[in-house]
């Protein structure tokens, strides 16, 4: 702050400098036009720019406003039963958006709880652990698996991921997992390979790029004088980790994982190729489900009549809904984060 | 009975065991979907590729419809979301000091960064295709353009802001006016940074097919017309992927290694030039 302000006064004073200076040596109806079209071109630039920003800005408030409008005649009709009803029935237009919301969230939830740990490690191998030389190698195929497209990851998993998960890890899972009590409802059914889980897994394969990196940069910022402190005490690594640099990077590890969760819930080529697109609730997971983008990415296009379209739009209308609230979550946890680096340094 | 030394130290070692092993557990999805990318794309590389339109089912053919549409659309895309994110970046970084303009659009900005690229396919739709009244190429490049402007947004805000500001005082102490100042010495220097985000940008936007799916749509036959549904390679792997036709999956196989190597090597590069940046700083 304290550098703009100087820059400011910084600009003015050169500024009736130069049109002091330069009237006396030049002819002041010359220096003064010529002085007059640098402000005109200085506002002319600075408006453009204000003019773009003012554009961004814009954006959002279109986006949701536009979502809003092409979803009212869905609005209208269903108030906010769409949001609990089970009902999915283009032939009758009855339309209910739960099944997709379910299925987004427990694909996404499945996805973190496989992602987090992972991500963790690779945190930790990559900040902690790997020889210098390996850092950036290993660091970039790791963000490589970010750049994969959705769509490649989608083929991938119904072909080749499906058929092996199908043949021998399900089994294996139904075997161990599905045993147990009060969990095993979660693994029944047949081995499909395709389903809520296969989705959940592939999208922690996809949401893990993302996670690490932020933990990663957070796990960075930690002083390297408070992990010397307890390395001194006679900490071990693990130590160090859990109990100086997690407590310090908490709010940005949360906000990490939350940015890794808005990925999730967004994600829709992926998804759509194996979740299996049914609209009934099954508490199984191997069993396959619905969520919003994979039901739109499906039925977009092919919707005839305005209650269909509109109950889509709606279902999009609560998919950036839900995402706003958790990268807007995310994002003010990771500026708190910023904040006390700012305070201690 | 273990002492606690010892129970510290296994905690430690199986802990740190299990970190390598995540890190592995990472690689080894990378290596498997890269491997069989290879394995099933490759032997459908071929000249007809790029000479041959999309086939019919039960016909032969190429992707060349499908290669140019995506090209055209990308750097359409680029073109008219690059001078939007560069000035609204610019704009953050050199002129949004007070007021709260500035740090609402990076909220804002980092928003739309992160959402759904099928929710900004549904708004292209509703404001654009619904009104026309058909899919075009056009609606395609406008939404993929709205998801390169916050990626530009960002990295040329992060890359003036590397800019020593005695570099900007410089400058406006020889007398030069702040338009001057911006697009001569600090959009100069940053040049190497602010292209790196441009570079990611087009390889984000490469291998979308979410946005196009309800904008561009798809076209079996070549078409130069951006007023008409458009061709695409995302959308083609999609639906050729879904069929029931081998050679039609052989051909998506084929465009899925064509758009990753595309879009890792773009990813790859951008890395290169920051690189190259870093050690010139």
């Amino acid at each position: 702050m304290r550098h703009h302000f100087l820059l400011a006064v910084i600009t003015k004073i050169s500024l009736a400098r130069l049109q002091s200076g330069v009237t006396k040596t030049m002819s002041t109806a010359h220096a003064a036009t010529k002085l007059k079209r640098q402000r005109l071109l200085d506002s002319i630039f600075r408006r453009a720019t204000l003019f773009f920003t003012i554009v961004v800005f814009l954006l959002l408030a279109a986006l949701i406003g536009s979502l809003i409008i092409g979803s009212w005649p869905a609005l209208q009709t269903f108030g906010f039963d769409f949001l609990w009803s089970t009902q999915w029935n283009p032939v009758t237009e009855k339309f209910g958006a739960l099944v997709p919301i379910i299925g987004t969230l427990i694909t996404s939830l499945v996805a973190l709880s496989i992602g987090i740990p992972v991500s963790f490690g690779i945190a930790l191998f990559l900040t902690e652990l790997s020889p210098p030389w390996l850092r950036r190698p290993l660091g970039t195929a790791i963000e490589l698996l970010a750049g994969i497209p959705s769509i490649i990851y989608g083929m991938w998993g119904l072909f080749v991921f499906a058929p092996f998960f199908a043949k021998y890890i399900q089994p294996w899972i139904q075997g161990t997992l599905g045993e147990i009590a009060g969990i095993g409802f979660l693994f029944e059914g047949a081995f499909m390979g395709i389903g809520m889980l296969t989705a959940g897994i592939i999208l922690a394969i996809m949401v893990i790029p993302f996670i690490s990196s932020v933990m990663r940069d957070v796990f960075e910022v930690v002083p390297s004088l408070f992990k010397e402190s307890a390395y001194g005490l006679g900490a071990t690594t693990w130590e160090v980790i859990w109990y100086v640099v997690l407590p310090y990077t908490k709010s940005g590890v949360v906000g990490g994982i939350m940015l890794g969760f808005g990925r999730a819930l967004g994600e829709t080529m992926a998804v759509t190729f194996v979740i299996g697109n049914s609209h009934q609730l099954h508490a199984s997971l191997f069993m396959p489900g619905n969520s919003i983008a994979s039901a739109l990415a499906n039925e977009f296009t092919e919707a005839d009549g305005d209650l269909y379209t509109a109950a889509l739009i709606e279902l999009g209308l609560i998919l950036f809904l839900i995402t706003f609230v958790v990268l807007a979550c995310s994002k003010i946890l990771l500026l708190r984060l910023k904040k006390r680096e700012g305070t201690a340094s | 009975m273990i002492s606690i030394y010892t129970r510290r130290r296994i905690v430690n070692a199986i802990n740190l065991t299990f970190s390598v092993l995540a890190m592995l557990f990472g690689l080894f999805w990378l290596f498997w979907i890269l491997l069989t990318l290879f394995d099933k794309g490759l032997s459908g590389v071929g000249h007809t590729i790029f000479t041959q339109m999309t086939p019919a089912p039960g016909d032969t053919g190429g992707l060349l419809n499908a290669v140019f549409g995506s090209l055209v659309m990308v750097a359409l895309a680029t073109l008219i979301g690059t001078p939007v994110g560069i000035m609204a970046g610019t704009y953050l970084a050199e002129f949004g000091q007070r007021g709260w303009l500035a740090p609402a659009t990076r909220f804002v900005n980092d928003i739309l960064l992160s959402a759904p690229s099928i929710v900004i396919g549904l708004f292209v739709y509703t404001v654009y295709v619904a009104k026309v009244g058909h899919f075009s190429g056009w609606a395609g490049a406008l939404a993929l353009s709205l998801i390169v402007i916050p990626v530009v947004v960002r990295t040329t805000e992060d890359m003036l802001r590397l800019i020593p500001n005695s570099l900007r005082e410089a400058a406006i102490a020889l007398g030069a006016p702040h338009w001057k100042v911006v697009t001569l010495v600090t959009w100069r220097a940053s040049r190497v940074g602010i292209m790196t985000g441009i570079l990611l940008a087009v390889a984000r936007i490469s291998g979308e097919t979410a946005p196009l799916l309800f904008t561009a749509l798809n076209n079996q036959f070549w078409n130069a017309d951006m007023n008409r549904p458009m061709a695409n390679l995302p959308v083609v792997i999609f639906q050729f992927a879904m069929s029931p036709y081998e050679y039609w999956q052989e051909l998506a196989w084929t465009g899925a290694l064509l758009i990753t190597l595309s879009v890792l090597g773009l990813n790859i590069a951008a890395r290169f030039f920051l690189r190259k940046n870093d050690l010139l700083n």
